[in-house]
């Protein structure tokens, strides 16, 4: 059978045609049903950057927020409390940082004062309790990570820092928080 | 095994019927002339007593999502509703709850059963394999099932597993949010969990059905994993053999699950559930239910979060590759007395990982005066290690070197205690056989 009669040459093409459009078909159908899992328009909607007012925290105090359904750790830090974080920038630490790096800039200046960060131990997410611990920052009860004030984790089983979201300075006292940040 | 029906419709409606769809002469020949090997033990019944659990558990779950709201802010209190305000409801649940465990207690002895008797070999590997799906299926159906309470265990469970596609590379976090349509486990898992969790049992009763046919083409294993040789001499009808052995030791399971029902309705769950979910606050000891610890244990014991969710995986996975890791040719552990103690200390090991993956891993195993010699992780390890070696060494090189006891030369032989007995492996394959 070398010779191919026209209808067989027809019946390729008709085979191939609705193979194809149903292939495209069944891929296009599929899409809806994919996307529709994904984030519903009122929950990106409530998942929308925030400001936080700062100046409504007094020094020396903490407040935790709920975005996107996980806490954010807003920390107004003691001149105190400063001094005695950059006192230990040089320690080992398991995931070392310098205190400067812990906090968000405005207009070039770091803001040590603030310490912003999502309140999820890096640890198996468990949520830290403030100004608890060997120092005095935060302490996981779970399995026992502790803190220090700029959210760097200094002993336990915690493999990194508490996540700093992604933010920025708006005014000196305003800071706006437009993403979270994973562990890895 | 199959097309023995000895069925012949008598009446004039079954007549009628049988020439149309010939499904009263199926059930006949699947569970009434159905030839069952005469040497059957207890450990036999399980796969009747899970078929009617499934059952319970489709049933009882049907009625619950009757009165079940799933909404983050009415989920806890519509169960407390179904315990305290619906006519009957604390038995119904108390029966899927603990009829969610008892599954697992029979499943688990159903696979320790055909891991003995090597009940996957050929010409059961499709079998065994439908029975891995189903597992995979169970688990997952478990794992939604326990999310829908609402309470911290449930949250928490949900945020830990969950968490665990995040170690997928570059899509991991994408893939998460797509799990939870959100942002963090929250009203839309709960959703989704519900609808799934309600979809599954189905799928499973699906491939339980493929899982019976697979069964019904190749056979029932036996203890002595000689292959039925003489229908008339080697079998005897399903009904009413099996039909009321199995039904006997239903009876028995069903009081074992009653006692847990009426007596100790919360004893094998976590007290932390009847604690309404709350995101901000973290139960101190986030646990698994009991039939998932040792997977759990694995997952921890792996330093690397990516290299974790493998092992746990591999740990389940490895069971459908079981019937080409086994090198043996004989079949029944009977006559294997070298697989024999590796299999049971394969159980030890596998309870074991159980007990670890509930304890917290800093926890001291081994101390040498104030010198923890072995925390909970690094015995957890040691386990693991073994687990996949038992199946990636001791199987494969134990099928090559150990010397099986002689096997009976047929059912009826090893029964009534006549026959010669072949040398072990002799009538499997011989030519095989070093």
């Amino acid at each position: 059978m070398t010779t191919m009669t026209a209808g067989d040459t027809k019946r390729d093409f008709l085979l191939i045609a609705t193979g194809a459009v149903g292939a495209v078909g069944v891929a296009s159908a599929i899409w809806p049903f994919i996307a529709t899992m994904g984030p519903d328009a009122s929950t990106r909607a409530a998942g929308a950057p925030i400001e936080i007012d700062l100046s409504q925290i007094p020094e020396g105090q903490s407040i935790a927020l709920m975005w996107r359904g996980m806490p954010i750790f807003v920390r107004h830090r003691t001149p105190k409390e400063i001094e005695e974080s950059r006192a230990s920038d040089g320690k080992s630490m398991p995931d070392p940082a310098p205190d400067a790096a812990r906090s968000f800039k405005f207009n070039n200046v770091v803001q040590s004062q603030w310490i912003i960060v999502q309140g999820s131990c890096t640890h198996l997410g468990c949520i830290p309790v403030k100004n608890a611990g060997d120092y005095g920052g935060w302490y996981c009860p779970c399995h026992g990570s502790h803190y220090d004030t700029a959210g760097r984790i200094r002993r336990g089983p915690a493999p990194k820092n508490l996540i700093m979201p992604e933010a920025a300075f708006l005014t000196a006292n305003s800071i706006r928080i437009s993403g979270t940040r994973s562990a890895a | 095994m199959q097309g023995h029906s000895t069925y012949v419709p008598t009446s004039k409606a079954a007549k009628w019927l049988e020439s149309r769809i010939p499904i009263i002469g199926l059930f006949h020949s699947s569970f009434i002339a159905y030839p069952t090997p005469k040497n059957l033990n207890y450990f036999w019944t399980f796969g009747g007593i899970l078929t009617v659990m499934l059952v319970s558990q489709i049933l009882t779950g049907v009625v619950l999502a009757m009165h079940y709201t799933p909404h983050v802010d009415f989920a806890f209190a519509s169960v407390e509703h179904i315990m305290r305000d619906v006519n009957f409801g604390w038995l119904i649940r108390y029966l899927h709850m603990n009829g969610a465990h008892m599954f697992f207690f029979a499943v688990y002895l159903h696979i320790f059963r055909g891991m003995y008797y090597g009940s996957y070999k050929a010409p059961r590997e499709v079998l065994w394999i439908l029975g891995v799906v189903i597992f995979l299926l169970m688990m997952a159906t478990a794992f939604m099932g326990y999310v829908l309470p609402w309470g911290q265990m449930s949250l928490w469970g949900a945020v830990v597993i969950t968490n665990l596609f995040s170690a997928i590379p570059i899509v991991g976090e994408t893939v998460v949010t797509w799990l939870w349509g959100g942002y963090s486990v929250a009203n839309p898992t709960l959703n989704r969990f519900f609808s799934l969790h309600f979809l599954l049992p189905f799928m499973i009763f699906g491939v339980v059905i493929l899982h019976v046919w697979a069964l019904h083409v190749v056979g029932q294993n036996n203890p002595t994993g000689v292959e039925v040789r003489n229908l008339k001499k080697d079998t005897v009808p399903f009904t009413p053999y099996a039909t009321i052995k199995d039904g006997f030791a239903l009876c028995c399971f069903f009081i074992f699950l009653l006692f847990f029902v009426f007596y100790q309705p919360n004893q094998l769950g976590h007290p932390d559930n009847y604690i309404m979910a709350d995101p901000l606050k973290t139960p101190a000891h986030i646990v698994p239910e009991w039939y998932f610890l040792p997977f759990y244990a694995i997952l921890r014991s792996i330093p690397d979060k990516l290299g974790g969710v493998i092992a746990m995986g591999s740990a389940v996975l490895i069971l459908a590759f079981l019937p080409w890791l086994d090198t043996s040719k004989v079949r029944s552990g009977s006559y294997r007395p070298a697989f024999r103690i590796f299999f049971w200390v394969f159980v030890a090991v596998t309870v074991l990982l159980g007990w670890v993956g509930s304890q917290d891993t800093a926890a001291p195993v081994l101390k040498f005066g104030d010198n923890t010699v072995l925390t909970m992780v690094g015995f957890g390890q040691i386990l693991t290690i073994y687990y996949f070696a038992h199946f990636l060494i001791i199987l494969p090189l134990l099928g090559l070197f150990e010397k099986p006891l002689a096997l009976p030369s047929s059912i009826a032989d090893s029964v009534l205690g006549g026959g010669h007995g072949l040398p072990a492996g002799a009538a499997a394959s011989p030519e095989t056989k070093g």
